[in-house]
């Protein structure tokens, strides 16, 4: 199983390789629209992810020492990167996922993404990740 | 005959390039572009004339007094008002309404009450809600029918001998709708309540006229009428600003402070405590001047054509679907298309060079209306071209292409 930092590298291998926006932003798209769905009954006020122009809903389950996040958005390039960073995330350890350093985000291009209004999706997203993470790694 | 080329060789932001591509900017609504005279005249205050106003005998707090007083003295003519003192500077509209709001917790009692309308965006929903709160009023909201229009018979049903204040924007800044202020101000002021109007979307589309019109309070923003952030006005008739309370205590605002009893200056100085935005407010004038050189109903009717043309070019997209659809209606075309999040489409069609806004537009309760997260919206200026328009529902189109 891949670590953390050998799927970011990954990512950044295959974002590499669109030329222009409208690439890259297909491929989100696309990866939105092949996330695994979340349960209906995790689509609650509580998962919602505060400080998005849409809605995002994370959920997290603690499974032989592993942490499962399913994810799901109103918006398809929301959950585009929200699949990014399960991807990434999702299936490691607590401690994995909390000591993680994200650094594929800037690496691929989409980092518009992180300019103040929008970034709050992608950055309250990897917060309450992590959030999760420090609580299952007591 | 209008030369929208010349008018826009005056604002230099609109030929610079976003992500590769020619902007296209048409997020009016949340604030507009500025012309060359507007930012050479900030400019100019600094390097020339920066003093401070109503203070200095010296020469510089002379002069930029007199400019200062002459940005007064335009809005005075611009909004066809009776008297210089009815003009306020404050900060903004959300400044200006809070100030009224604010002289109401005093003026109010438990058992008055308060209208405002299912349109209005939240600077003119909170602060009547604290002002209720605080004084024990009431608030009581008109509710709007499909198309976006006020229910004036709803309207009607609510005016009582209790009702003390009615607000209501002149131009819904998330649907549009041009509301029909004549008939709530006449209908307000049969039963004793004082008017305020929030015409931030509309004072620099639609002519304005104090004394015609007859509302009690008007609030609006430079910076949505080419101007510079950080300045608004609230106009108000002299006897309803005269029996207000101040809003900010300070330097300025008083005729004499000692700690037995302070006295208040005079209008509109009671209500401009502290330094204000001296450069913002000498720029001001700049942004009128190119107003009135186009003239209002000129820019009016430039961006009736536009708002015709893109909302059919709009409808032939399938899916297409336009909140806020009255008889009446300003610049500003919200919609959604089928299956489609708003955000999305704002984040394509931003790669492309085309700025427009997504969202709730801070009226909250309209979108809970239309049972929508929210919209898409188009916000025009007298900038604004038909080639824009185009640009921007092939965005559009792309956008839907790609995101279906």
């Amino acid at each position: 199983m891949s670590t953390i930092q050998e799927i970011q590298e990954e990512i950044i291998e295959d974002f590499a390789m669109f030329d222009d926006w409208m690439q890259k932003y297909e491929y989100l798209i696309d990866l939105g629209k092949e996330l695994s769905p979340i349960d209906e009954k995790y689509k609650t006020e509580d998962n919602l992810i505060r400080g998005c122009q849409s809605r995002v809903w994370l959920h997290a389950e603690h499974n032989d020492g592993k942490i499962i996040y399913t994810a799901d958005s109103d918006a398809i390039i929301s959950k585009g990167i929200v699949a990014i960073l399960i991807n990434v995330l999702s299936g490691k350890s607590p401690s994995e996922i909390a000591n993680a350093k994200l650094e594929f985000i800037n690496e691929i291009g989409l980092k518009e993404q992180l300019s103040p209004t929008r970034s709050n999706g992608l950055v309250s997203m990897i917060k309450q990740m992590k959030i999760y993470a420090i609580a299952y790694n007591k | 005959m209008l030369d929208i080329n010349k008018i826009r060789e005056q604002f230099p932001v609109l030929s610079r390039k976003v992500n590769g591509q020619d902007l296209v900017y048409f997020d009016n609504g949340a604030t507009t572009q500025k012309p060359q005279s507007v930012i050479d005249a900030e400019s100019n205050y600094y390097t020339n004339e920066n003093s401070n106003v109503h203070r200095g005998v010296h020469f510089l707090s002379g002069l930029s007094t007199d400019k200062f007083e002459e940005t007064r003295n335009t809005i005075k003519d611009f909004i066809g008002a009776k008297q210089n003192q009815e003009i306020i500077f404050t900060k903004g509209t959300t400044d200006s309404i809070n100030l009224v709001a604010n002289g109401f917790r005093t003026l109010l009692k438990s058992g008055d009450e308060v209208i405002i309308s299912e349109l209005e965006h939240h600077s003119n929903i909170v602060p009547w809600q604290i002002c209720c709160e605080i004084s024990g009023s009431t608030l009581k909201v008109i509710p709007i029918l499909d198309n976006g229009e006020l229910n004036m018979l709803e309207f009607e049903n609510l005016l009582t001998e209790n009702t003390k204040l009615v607000a209501v924007s002149h131009v819904s800044n998330a649907l549009g709708t041009i509301n029909p202020i004549e008939e709530v101000i006449e209908k307000a002021h049969k039963v004793g309540a004082k008017v305020l109007i929030d015409g931030a979307q509309a004072a620099s589309h639609i002519s304005l006229n104090m004394q015609e019109l007859d509302a009690d309070f008007y609030a609006f923003s430079a910076h949505k009428m080419y101007g510079p952030t950080g300045v608004g006005v609230l106009y108000g008739k002299e006897e309803v600003l005269n029996n207000l309370p101040p809003y900010q205590g300070g330097g300025e605002m008083i005729k004499e402070v000692s700690f037995t009893k302070t006295t208040y200056a005079d209008l509109p100085h009671k209500f401009e405590a502290g330094t204000p935005n001296i450069s913002g407010v000498i720029a001001f004038k700049n942004a009128i001047d190119l107003i009135s050189e186009i003239g209002v109903e000129t820019i009016s009717k430039h961006e009736d054509k536009l708002l015709k043309h893109a909302t059919s070019e709009l409808l032939k997209i399938e899916g297409v679907k336009v909140y806020g659809t009255s008889e009446k209606k300003s610049g500003i075309i919200s919609f959604n298309i089928e299956g489609l999040h708003p955000y999305d489409i704002g984040m394509i069609v931003d790669k492309m060079g085309v700025a427009i806004r997504t969202g709730h537009h801070c009226a909250q309760p309209i979108m809970e209306k239309f049972n929508i997260p929210g919209t898409a919206r188009i916000s025009l200026a007298i900038y604004n071209t038909k080639e824009e328009i185009d640009l921007c529902i092939n965005a559009i189109k792309k956008a839907k292409l790609m995101l279906s």
